[in-house]
């Protein structure tokens, strides 16, 4: 019908499947994000050192091509879990800074402006709601972190053979899991916080600081009492101790893994019982 | 006919007080006008109707949908207009109606094309691409419309449309409520405080009050009805001409000073009492049709619930 007829009709076409209503949510908020050039400036720098890490792992397999054979018998650098356990907390760094930047801006806009009500009066649930929000950051830190990952992975792979390929495949699934722990660990701090907190600059304030101060109290604490369960207050911390036995690396872990999993899974239950406080199409008045 | 809303013995309560109290009701109307003081329990019944509160007893279905178990299904179906500001401020109207309308299902081309039909029909067709935060409170009242019918919805649920507006814009919001009511294709929910809106609109209102429905009525019957009662004044032989239109089937119930009141019969025409009149040479000095406002409706219902208006 020609739009300028103005008259009521029914709707009597096709409809998107259930399970795929969520991905409207990402689409819309995706459209939004790279309106900014800061942003998109930023997040284009992000490939810059896997770009680098690409280019030193084909360095180093082909030192006899650039004219280095004298120098040394080896490769400069051993690719192994050490490495990638480096290149996932370069990329995590700026993964947070990309959190920080475009998670306050998820929810707060929709609690501000009371919209809640007009996504939950439709066929969308609470939890499909937030997977939408959830996955905006989760695709878009992907790219910064297991993606990138994953490509140096397969670059040294297709360099160094079958053979090295299958003692350390352990590595790729180290890339995958770790970045999806980060991934979904500042994901859900971030809107909680942006659910709570509506200003967008205090909410990124906040994620800055529960991470920041969360390490200084975790600090505090374990000096005080003389502990170190101080550490699970700081999710870094936690974190990185899941990835050093991820990555197989040999030094000293501030804490047991299983304590570090159960740390980041209590977080992460608060984050989300915090985040479905808010969500609500109604708020109640007492 | 199946019923729009069916409610039996339906009870919510929100943190320890009971909002609403066993209501039961089966209401068919193609517009249903939901009215009540501030606090009856209106949008706590529409909250309810959409499953944002669960319910503590008793049952309730929309379309023959069961609240409780189908309502996903039953958000599919229905189209919500919010009393509240409800909108993203950065988005432009055509971006968000489209949105919400690919978020009820329709797939992103069809939903674009809807939302620009739904934005003309409201009449922010020329407003469409600009950020509703620049909206004007009218503008957003008519662009919450366009998101609650962009998807063809089988019921609308209106909360206080005309809330805020001036008077052309109401009359706007009340004719656009009368149009889409009078293309047959949905039913529509009206939730009011203001009287004359639900009565320049709905078939069937239901008045709340503390939780419980209060009063039921169906102004159509009750227009009806109405027609049917008249109160004349009379000058003449007053005995005769009452015995004439009891003989016709009319009842009657004299009042002071010559004043009568007549139910007319099924098959009575008020050309017939203008006739007997004029066979017993009596004087119709004045005649009216009992006209119950739906505020007499509504302070009566008011009244009837302990007494406390």
């Amino acid at each position: 019908m020609a739009v300028y007829k103005r008259t009521y009709r029914g709707y009597s076409g096709g409809y998107t499947p259930d399970w795929s209503r969520f991905l409207v949510l990402f689409r819309y908020s995706r459209r939004n994000l790279f309106k900014s050039k800061f942003l998109t400036a930023f997040f284009v720098l992000c490939f810059f050192f896997p770009l680098l890490c690409i280019l030193g792992v084909y360095a180093n397999d082909h030192l006899s091509a650039f004219g280095f054979s004298g120098l040394r018998d080896g490769p400069f650098f051993k690719i192994n879990g050490n490495f990638f356990l480096i290149f996932l907390s370069a990329q995590s760094s700026l993964a947070f800074i990309l959190t920080a930047f475009i998670g306050p801006g998820l929810v707060s806009p929709d609690l501000a402006n009371g919209a809640l009500t007009l996504y939950l009066c439709r066929p969308l649930s609470r939890i499909e709601y937030v997977l939408g929000k959830l996955s905006v950051l989760a695709i878009v830190l992907s790219w910064v972190t297991w993606i990138p990952g994953l490509a140096v992975f397969v670059v040294e792979a297709s360099l160094a053979g079958w053979t090295w390929t299958l003692n350390n495949l352990w590595i790729a699934t180290g890339i995958v899991l770790g970045s999806w722990i980060w991934i979904l660990s500042i994901s859900l701090l971030a809107l909680a916080l942006s659910a709570w907190v509506k200003w967008r600059i205090a909410a990124g304030a906040l994620l800055l600081a529960v991470l920041f101060l969360g390490a200084g109290f975790a600090q505090a604490v374990n000096h005080t009492l003389q502990t170190t369960q101080g550490y699970l207050i700081d999710v870094s911390k936690l974190i990185n101790i899941v990835w050093q036995d991820l990555f197989h690396d040999s030094g000293d872990r501030a804490m047991p893994v299983g304590e570090a999993w159960f740390g980041l899974l209590a977080f992460a239950a608060i984050c989300l019982y915090l985040l479905m406080k808010k969500i609500r199409a109604n708020e109640v008045v007492r | 006919m199946q019923p729009v809303i069916e409610l039996k013995s339906l009870s919510v309560t929100l943190g320890n007080h009971q909002v609403l109290r066993d209501i039961t009701g089966s209401f068919t109307g193609r517009t249903i006008g939901l009215l009540g003081p501030n606090g009856a329990g209106k949008s706590t019944l529409i909250s309810t109707l959409l499953g944002f509160w669960p319910i503590t007893s008793g049952s309730a279905s929309i379309l023959g949908h069961d609240v409780a178990r189908e309502s996903k299904h039953i958000r599919s179906l229905v189209g919500y207009m919010p009393e509240n500001d409800s909108f993203i401020s950065k988005m432009t109207a055509v971006a968000f109606i489209r949105m919400m309308a690919e978020l009820s299902g329709l797939p992103p081309q069809q939903a674009l094309e809807r939302a620009h039909e739904a934005l003309f029909y409201v009449g922010l067709g020329e407003a469409r691409y600009r950020q509703l935060g620049t909206y004007s409170l009218g503008m957003k009242q008519l662009a919450k419309l366009a998101q609650a019918i962009v998807h063809g919805p089988k019921l609308i649920i209106l909360d206080e449309p005309t809330n805020g507006l001036d008077p052309p814009a109401r009359q706007r919001m009340i004719r656009l409520v009368r149009e889409m009511r009078d293309t047959g294709e949905m039913h529509i929910v009206l939730c009011s405080h203001l009287l004359r809106d639900v009565e320049e609109t709905c078939e069937e209102v239901v008045i709340l009050k503390q939780g419980r429905v209060v009063h039921y009525s169906n102004l159509e019957n009750e227009r009806r009805l109405n027609k049917r009662f008249v109160e004349l004044e009379l000058r003449g032989d007053v005995n005769g001409f009452v015995s004439a239109v009891e003989g016709l089937g009319c009842e009657s119930a004299p009042g002071a000073l010559n004043r009568l009141k007549l139910v007319l019969g099924d098959k009575i025409e008020v050309s017939d009492i203008y006739r007997v009149a004029a066979e017993k040479n009596v004087q119709l000095r004045r005649m009216n049709f009992r006209r119950d406002t739906l505020e007499e409706i509504f302070l009566k219902a008011m009244e009837h619930t302990n007494g406390s208006l």
